[in-house]
């Protein structure tokens, strides 16, 4: 049933929460500024509490069920996360508030820059960026200012898989460099000759994805690496898979010089429908000093008495601040807890369980659906929603009739690469009995294909909207409601 | 704990995919750096993370605890209870962008709302699902102008009156760009209010004119002379506002603001030292196809009921990668939905009792504290909303350090940002404050600079 917009549940003289009356005398604000109609709802508590709970009971999220959204790494987040982020010391700091009143704060980023350091290998750390695309960006202004300060002004080319996520291009053709797309070989990798041809002096970097949206671990990445490096390019990691990575190899061992991590994937802190993420960029030892400003220090180590004193540093060279006062700090609290509770072992049982999920998984549907590249999985993999004897049904189709066994479909069409694309990655959270029901539904949607077609393509079946008409939408571009006419 | 395998689980799982050990899946990685030994804490249980959070929690001083003034972008504001309970429904904070819309209705809708809530009260047309926070979405309009000339115009135009970090962070996200250059914000331009200076470096060149409303300093400024002069020349109009002050203050719409950006925080989401907030973003319907970041709209289902969608998403970076206008990805999902809880629950009424609230508030401490002999207001006649300049009789990290005795954080020195303004103090009140509070802060100011 479609629920009512908030301005439809409005009733002259409703208020949801009052407020005192002015406890001060009284100064008229200018008549020239004053706004004269100020067109908000009026509804109360019980219209408000009632009409967000409703409209929650028509999501999906991760605490109803499997979630196997490729490349989002969508597990389980823990309730104790949401505790702690909410605790009045953290939550009632404000971001200007002199550094000897926020130590606590100091001391929680200052940790959780070590510890992802030491994760993956690098040397310094912002936690500014405030999400993947926004540590992307980071990264490519640390790359062009790098190359810039170096008088390396030629070098205006970045590579980028055909593989990759959108947000690669976009961000390098933002921050303007021309893109210049990388072809993939039949295994999966990068195609090794192809990137020799376009290493050159012109090169100022190559942005890499592993293991790849694929879900593929490139087999020469070491060689990738050195290629550009003999160049004189610099290598960005695009930290979306660190999932699979955690405990398993660090990618700065492997030659990367600048990794961003998606703390809302990897560690656990809630996607929120769409944000807020974060996504903390770290950088090798010569990138140190192009960080954005600020990063978290030691100002005074103190001694057996005195704890150390923590503060702001402001790197040398920096490209600046990415965005208002120190990041997302609530998302970095959490991902404080959920490293705090895994520690060194505890990271790695999680990527291989990601790992041996997905190959289990797969095990499980090989065969029924196409897999493009034959080979072992990481955290996720990516097969085809499409059969030659089931003509007319597509990925879409299957992705709508998972909806009506009460999974998450997986990522639709993505990557490009592969026709009719389902990418599956199921994360460690998942049960042996969960992923064996889901199996199940890809299994019986496989037959469904081909006796009956028509579930699929008129599905989903059981939702609380059927297929929605995006045509529609975007010719009649509806894109806001207000008040009633006569209210 | 969080991964549910027992050893038979693993085992069989194993020997379904053919492998006898967990370690041989990862053959693939180069052996030399395979499986590092990791130097972290030991790991800790529920029960002890919970404690070690709540030590370092208790390590800082929150403004529960400590009378504070502090604002300049961030605003400590009454957070009702009905906004956290509702954020905490697990089907909105574990869900993902609303890819699949049969299953995302709430958040969905909930955003379409959004969106309606802030085209009324900024009296635009069109408002997108959120960027990440003021600074960022005052960067966007600046990549949004640059496009909607085709790049044929190069200059940017920035009061020099806008927050500080909104500035540098433009900076930050144009870097790339070296056609184009960002001015209005120099010395020579100046804070004069009269914006005389700036509408004199208007030409036509000029893509973009950026103001704050009210501007760094909480001060109200008409705006329309400035509009008429940025549209005379073709060019257009950047206001980012304090969504507050639009309880009671004329919305940028109504004096011909083009794109209005702002820092969303203050509609209900904590101070949270620093983040995540929230990036208002919302243009006129002639920009409408030139908006970056997510948009949703209404349509029907199959069945022909109403439902939300995203929409125009071929703009976006999935679909147009190096063609796309902006990186962006996400949006501040939970933030926006904090802020359409929050607008709905104080609704016309109780917004507008906010924002009288913290006008009024704000003119009793200007008035208490211009008395003190030695404090002056730094912009005596100019009106302004919640946050004021005063020019202190002392160096302010000195008088800061003293009201710290007093359990008080009295607000932001802005000698740090604008050397024309060294020795005064930016403070902001809001309706967290009471009158008491203000009486005693303006008596340690008379003790601390009196005796």
């Amino acid at each position: 049933m479609a629920e009512p917009t908030i301005y439809e549940l409005s009733s002259p003289g409703r208020q949801g929460v009052r407020f005192p009356e002015p406890d001060t005398p009284q100064s008229p604000l200018p008549t020239e500024f004053k706004r004269k109609d100020l067109p908000l709802p009026e509804v109360s508590e019980v219209d408000v509490v009632r009409h967000f709970t409703r409209l929650s009971q028509k999501n999906y999220g991760v605490d109803i069920g499997i979630y196997p959204l490729g490349s989002c790494t969508m597990k389980y987040n823990p309730k104790i996360n949401e505790v702690a982020a909410r605790l009045p010391g953290f939550a009632l700091t404000h971001p200007l508030q002199p550094e000897d009143t926020v130590q606590g704060n100091l001391y929680l980023m200052y940790a959780l820059q070590e510890w992802l350091m030491e994760i993956s290998g690098f040397a310094g750390i912002t936690l500014q960026p405030a999400a993947g695309a926004q540590g992307e960006l980071t990264g490519v202004l640390i790359i062009q200012k790098y190359h810039a300060d170096r008088g390396d002004t030629k070098r205006k080319r970045i590579l980028i898989p055909d593989s990759a996520h959108g947000t690669n291009p976009a961000t390098s053709s933002m921050s303007g460099f021309e893109v210049v797309s990388l072809p993939s070989d039949d295994r999966g990798n990068v195609d090794l000759e192809a990137l020799k041809g376009l290493c050159d002096e012109n090169l100022a970097g190559l942005m890499l994805t592993n293991p790849n949206t694929l879900g593929l671990f490139d087999e020469h990445v070491v060689e990738v690496i050195e290629t550009v490096h003999a160049t004189g390019g610099l290598v960005y990691g695009d930290g979306a898979n660190m999932n699979a990575l955690l405990g398993i190899v660090r990618p700065g061992d492997l030659g990367f010089d600048i990794m961003h991590f998606n703390l809302h994937k990897t560690f656990s802190t809630p996607h929120g429908g769409g944000g807020p993420g974060s996504g903390p960029v770290a950088v090798c030892e010569k990138l140190v000093d192009y960080l954005p400003d600020p990063v978290v220090t030691i100002v005074d180590p103190g001694d057996e008495e005195t704890p150390p004193l923590y503060g702001y540093a402001h790197p040398a060279r920096t490209i600046g601040p990415i965005k208002s006062f120190q990041g997302h700090f609530g998302m970095l609290v959490r991902a404080y807890a959920y490293i705090a509770m895994h520690g060194s072992q505890g990271l790695r049982n999680i990527a291989e369980m990601a790992v041996l999920n997905a190959n289990y998984l797969l095990s499980k549907i090989k065969g029924t659906y196409t897999l493009p590249y034959d080979r072992k999985c990481m955290h996720e993999f990516v097969v085809e929603g499409v059969w030659e004897d089931a003509p007319g049904v597509r990925a879409l189709d299957v992705s709508k009739r998972l909806i009506d066994y009460n999974v998450h479909p997986p990522t639709n069409y993505f990557p490009l690469i592969v026709h009719e694309a389902l990418m599956i990655e199921p994360t460690e959270t998942e049960s042996l009995e969960s992923l064996d029901y889901f199996a199940d539904a890809l299994l019986k949607i496989a037959e469904e294909a081909h006796t009956q077609p028509e579930l699929l393509h008129e599905a989903p079946h059981h939702s609380p909207v059927r297929r929605c008409d995006e045509v529609l939408a975007a010719k009649q571009l509806i894109l806001r409601t207000g008040p009633k006419p006569n209210a | 704990m969080f991964t549910p395998h027992t050893p038979q689980d693993v085992e069989a799982m194993l020997k379904a995919i053919g492998l006898s050990k967990i370690e041989d899946l990862f053959q693939e990685i180069p052996e030399q750096y395979r499986f590092p030994e990791l130097n972290l804490p030991p790991a800790l249980t529920e029960m002890e993370v919970n404690q070690d959070l709540e030590s370092i929690a208790h390590a800082n001083g929150n403004t529960s605890e400590l009378l504070s003034f502090l604002g300049a972008g961030a605003y400590d504001h009454y957070v009702p209870a009905a906004v956290d309970m509702l954020l905490r429904r697990g089907e909105f904070y574990t869900a993902y962008t609303p890819y699949q819309p049969e299953i995302s209705q709430g958040t969905l809708q909930s955003i379409f709302e959004y969106q309606s809530l802030i085209c009324s009260l900024t009296g635009m047309d069109v408002a997108n699902a959120s960027h990440y926070d003021g600074a960022t979405a005052a960067a966007e309009a600046v990549i949004l102008a640059y496009h909607h000339f085709r790049g044929k115009r190069t200059k940017f135009l920035v009061s020099r009156a806008v927050n500080p970090q909104y500035r540098q962070v433009i900076r930050t996200y144009m870097r790339g760009n070296s056609e184009i250059s960002i001015l209005g914000d120099d010395p020579d331009t100046g804070i004069d209010a009269s914006m005389e200076k700036l509408i004199a470096q208007i030409d036509a060149n000029t893509a973009l004119v950026m103001v704050q409303y009210p501007d760094f300093f909480g001060r109200i400024i008409d705006y329309k002379p400035l509009a008429e002069a940025v549209h005379a020349a073709g060019a257009l109009l950047a206001v980012s506002v304090n969504p507050t002050a639009l309880g009671i203050l004329t919305p940028p719409g109504e004096f011909g603001a083009d794109i209005v950006t702002g820092e969303g925080q203050p509609l209900g989401i904590p101070l949270s030292y620093g983040g995540p907030y929230l990036g208002i973003f919302a243009v006129t319907n002639e920009l409408l196809r030139k908006i970056s970041g997510r948009l949703i709209g209404q349509t029907v289902d199959a069945a022909g009921e109403l439902a939300y969608v995203m929409t125009l998403t071929a703009r976006e970076q999935h679909i147009r990668r190096e063609k796309a206008t902006s990186n962006i990805c996400t949006n501040q999902g939970l933030m926006a939905l904090a802020s359409t809880i929050y607008l709905s629950l104080l609704g016309k009424h109780g917004f507008e009792q906010v924002a009288n609230l913290c006008y009024q508030k704000a003119h009793y401490a200007a008035n208490q504290i211009d008395r003190i002999s030695g404090y002056d207001l730094a912009f005596p006649d100019i009106p302004f909303f919640h946050e004021f300049a005063i020019r202190c009789p002392m160096p302010v990290d000195h008088l800061l350090d003293h009201l710290r005795a007093y359990d008080i954080l009295g607000g932001y020195d802005l000698g740090k940002d604008y050397p024309e303004l060294e020795g005064c103090l930016l403070m902001a009140v809001t309706e967290k404050i009471h009158k008491d509070d203000i009486d005693l802060l303006h008596d340690a100011l008379l003790e601390v600079t009196h005796g």
